[in-house]
């Protein structure tokens, strides 16, 4: 019979699998700064750490504070630690959560796939175990779209960096496509009552309001035209990685034939030696530097370039529907 | 009032030219301030960051909370706090200099007073900013003031708040989007599309308040006023006039449109092919 109370030593010796990571609620007041930080320093990027509570399978953040902009220094290291402790002191005093669950970064025309953003993300997973990276991109809010985006690397991905290897078998066996690097998680926004009361309050008069002024400029040319050079940049940097396969390959091919050569002259020589009523040489010769096998280069660079490549591809669609619909605006108050 | 004597109270004539300029992150900050304190704190004290605009105007941008406790004829604030967190910010901020405090509840009491006097050590004319978290008279009321000394004769006598215009620049939070900001809870950040029907929905709600504005004074309803009927001339007139150029541009517009939108399809298209082919088995 089952015994449906479970003892409190086999409670505690089960460790029971976290919820998956479904829904990252931030609080207002979390997006208003990070926005604020992130305006204030563009174009440079800046990044800083969220706080919050990691509750089943809803990650909350409901504070965050900037990192200083630090120069290349390694003395500063010290200094960046420290104040990273004196400010979570600080705000523990004050009742503020007091739980680092990621950070939260700038970025420019959504260019952040890069490589340091993967280690990033593997030095915060070891030590907290569900971390998430908050993008946000200023130019393209100046559009008039809020461009927050939470993001979270895969679990099997995480496997495949840990063990460092990404050799298109490993690849194949986990069906892992560069789509599956990073996982985009969908973000609510939640506030206390008491700051929704006042905003209700102070609501703006106007029923026009600034985001509007943004989202309806006719001009998106210069917004469009730099996303075209980080796209031509990028189709480059992927130019340059396939050349890199092509000539792995080719010298992988090209040492193949070298082994059958080999081989074959080794048989003849047998077969003489078997004539002449001589001991046969092994067929291999591990020694032979033609045996040696080439190392595949790996294939992160190119997925990363060709995450940031959807990327691009991506705005430019959502810009071009939205300077459609203006266009269509325009032509219809004319038409009147 | 007795005045002893010929001294005369001196009232400094009241600095109405003094502003100041909230950024929407502050009340946030109080708020959240507010909703953390501690059981036994009434209110919520802390400091306000900002810069001073070269017209004078106070420009007010950020705030953190500095733990203190209040007894009635004395504020021990937690100098020491104060100190470490200004260091903090300036490190990632350093245009951002202390120009006032906040307290949260309806006016001004005698502790604000002892409060005052600490932060005009620090600035030269501190700003008070009061956020009434209790609703008192049933609505937000967000008031900045100053304080002036009052003096008879030789000897300080009080300290005068007086109330300066406040300017709340939501600029911010509209860019965000009061819908966001207003709703304790929301499940889906607008995208593009959504966000242009939103503008645009607006829009036409405006040009029908208009037209049913001029429609009005037209039948009568409604008295006529000049400078409402400029504007409305204005932004009509300011509708550029291209008639049979109109098309042209727009079909030429539209040819960048579609052939930027034909080649990122083709791109991803591109993507997932080389995709394919570059992790498929190579037979050697």
């Amino acid at each position: 019979m089952a015994n449906p109370v479970r003892s409190f030593l086999q409670v505690a010796s089960t460790e029971e699998a976290a919820p998956p990571l479904r829904v990252v609620q931030i609080e207002g007041l979390a997006v208003l700064k990070i926005i604020k930080h992130c305006k204030e320093f563009s174009p440079a990027l800046v990044t800083g750490q969220l706080l919050g509570l990691d509750v089943g399978s809803v990650l909350e953040v409901t504070n965050c504070f900037p990192y200083p902009i630090r120069e290349a220094d390694d003395e500063i290291e010290a200094e960046g630690a420290n104040y990273q402790l004196e400010m979570m002191r600080c705000l523990r005093e004050v009742n503020v959560d007091n739980n680092t669950v990621g950070w939260y970064q700038s970025t420019l025309l959504g260019s952040y796939q890069r490589v340091e953003l993967i280690e990033t993300f593997m030095n915060y997973q070891e030590n907290i175990r569900r971390s998430v990276c908050i993008i946000y991109d200023p130019s393209r809010s100046n559009q008039g779209v809020l461009a927050l985006k939470a993001l979270k690397l895969s679990d099997s991905f995480m496997d495949l960096y840990r063990n460092n290897n990404f050799t298109g078998e490993k690849l194949r066996e986990k069906n892992l496509s560069w789509v599956d690097i990073f996982e985009e998680i969908p973000i609510k926004v939640s506030n206390s009552a008491l700051i929704s009361a006042f905003m209700t309050e102070l609501e703006a008069d106007s029923p026009v309001t600034q985001c509007d002024y943004d989202r309806l400029q006719l001009s998106s040319g210069p917004f469009v035209e730099r996303n075209m050079e980080f796209l031509i940049e990028c189709m480059d940097d992927l130019f340059v990685e396939q050349q890199k396969f092509q000539y792995h390959y080719r010298n992988l091919s090209r040492q193949q034939a070298q082994q059958q050569a080999w081989l074959q002259k080794r048989r003849t020589e047998n077969m003489a030696r078997k004539a002449a009523g001589e001991e046969p040489l092994p067929e291999e010769d591990p020694s032979n530097p033609i045996f040696k096998p080439i190392p595949e280069p790996s294939r992160l660079e190119s997925f990363l370039v060709t995450n940031q490549i959807a990327n691009y591809c991506n705005q430019i669609n959502g810009v071009s529907g939205q300077s459609f619909s203006r266009l269509y605006l325009m032509k219809a108050l004319h038409e009147d | 009032m007795a005045a002893s004597g010929d001294a005369v109270m001196q009232f400094p004539p009241s600095s109405t030219e003094l502003s100041a300029r909230v950024q929407p992150l502050v009340i946030f900050n109080i708020c959240d301030c507010y909703v953390r304190r501690p059981d036994q704190a009434v209110r919520v004290i802390g400091t306000l960051l900002g810069s001073i605009l070269p017209d004078g105007t106070v420009d007010i941008r950020n705030s953190y909370a500095v733990p203190h406790n209040e007894f009635s004829d004395q504020v021990p604030l937690d100098i020491e706090y104060h100190h470490n967190m200004l260091l903090s910010h300036q490190k990632v901020n350093p245009k951002e200099v202390i120009v006032g405090w906040y307290s949260t509840g309806f006016g001004v009491n005698g502790g604000s007073a002892l409060i005052h006097e600490f932060y005009s050590r620090e600035v030269i004319n501190p700003v008070h900013l009061t956020v009434d978290t209790g609703f008192n008279n049933g609505q937000a009321s967000i008031k900045a003031y100053v304080s002036t000394n009052l003096s008879l004769g030789d000897r300080p006598l009080a300290a005068q708040f007086q109330e300066i215009h406040l300017d709340l620049r939501m600029v911010e939070a509209e860019r965000v989007g009061f819908d966001i900001l207003k709703k304790q809870a929301v499940d889906k950040l607008p995208n593009d599309l959504d966000g242009m029907e939103a503008s645009m929905q607006r829009l036409l709600s405006l040009v029908d308040t208009i037209y049913e504005y001029v429609g009005n004074v037209v039948e009568g309803r409604v008295p006529a006023d000049n400078n409402i009927g400029r504007f409305i001339a204005d932004s009509v007139a300011s509708l550029p006039k291209l008639s049979s150029l109109d098309k042209l541009v727009n079909d030429s517009i539209q040819d960048h449109l579609l052939i930027m939108l034909y080649l990122s399809s083709i791109t991803r298209t591109q993507l997932s092919l080389a995709e394919k082919l570059n992790t498929a088995a190579q037979i050697l």
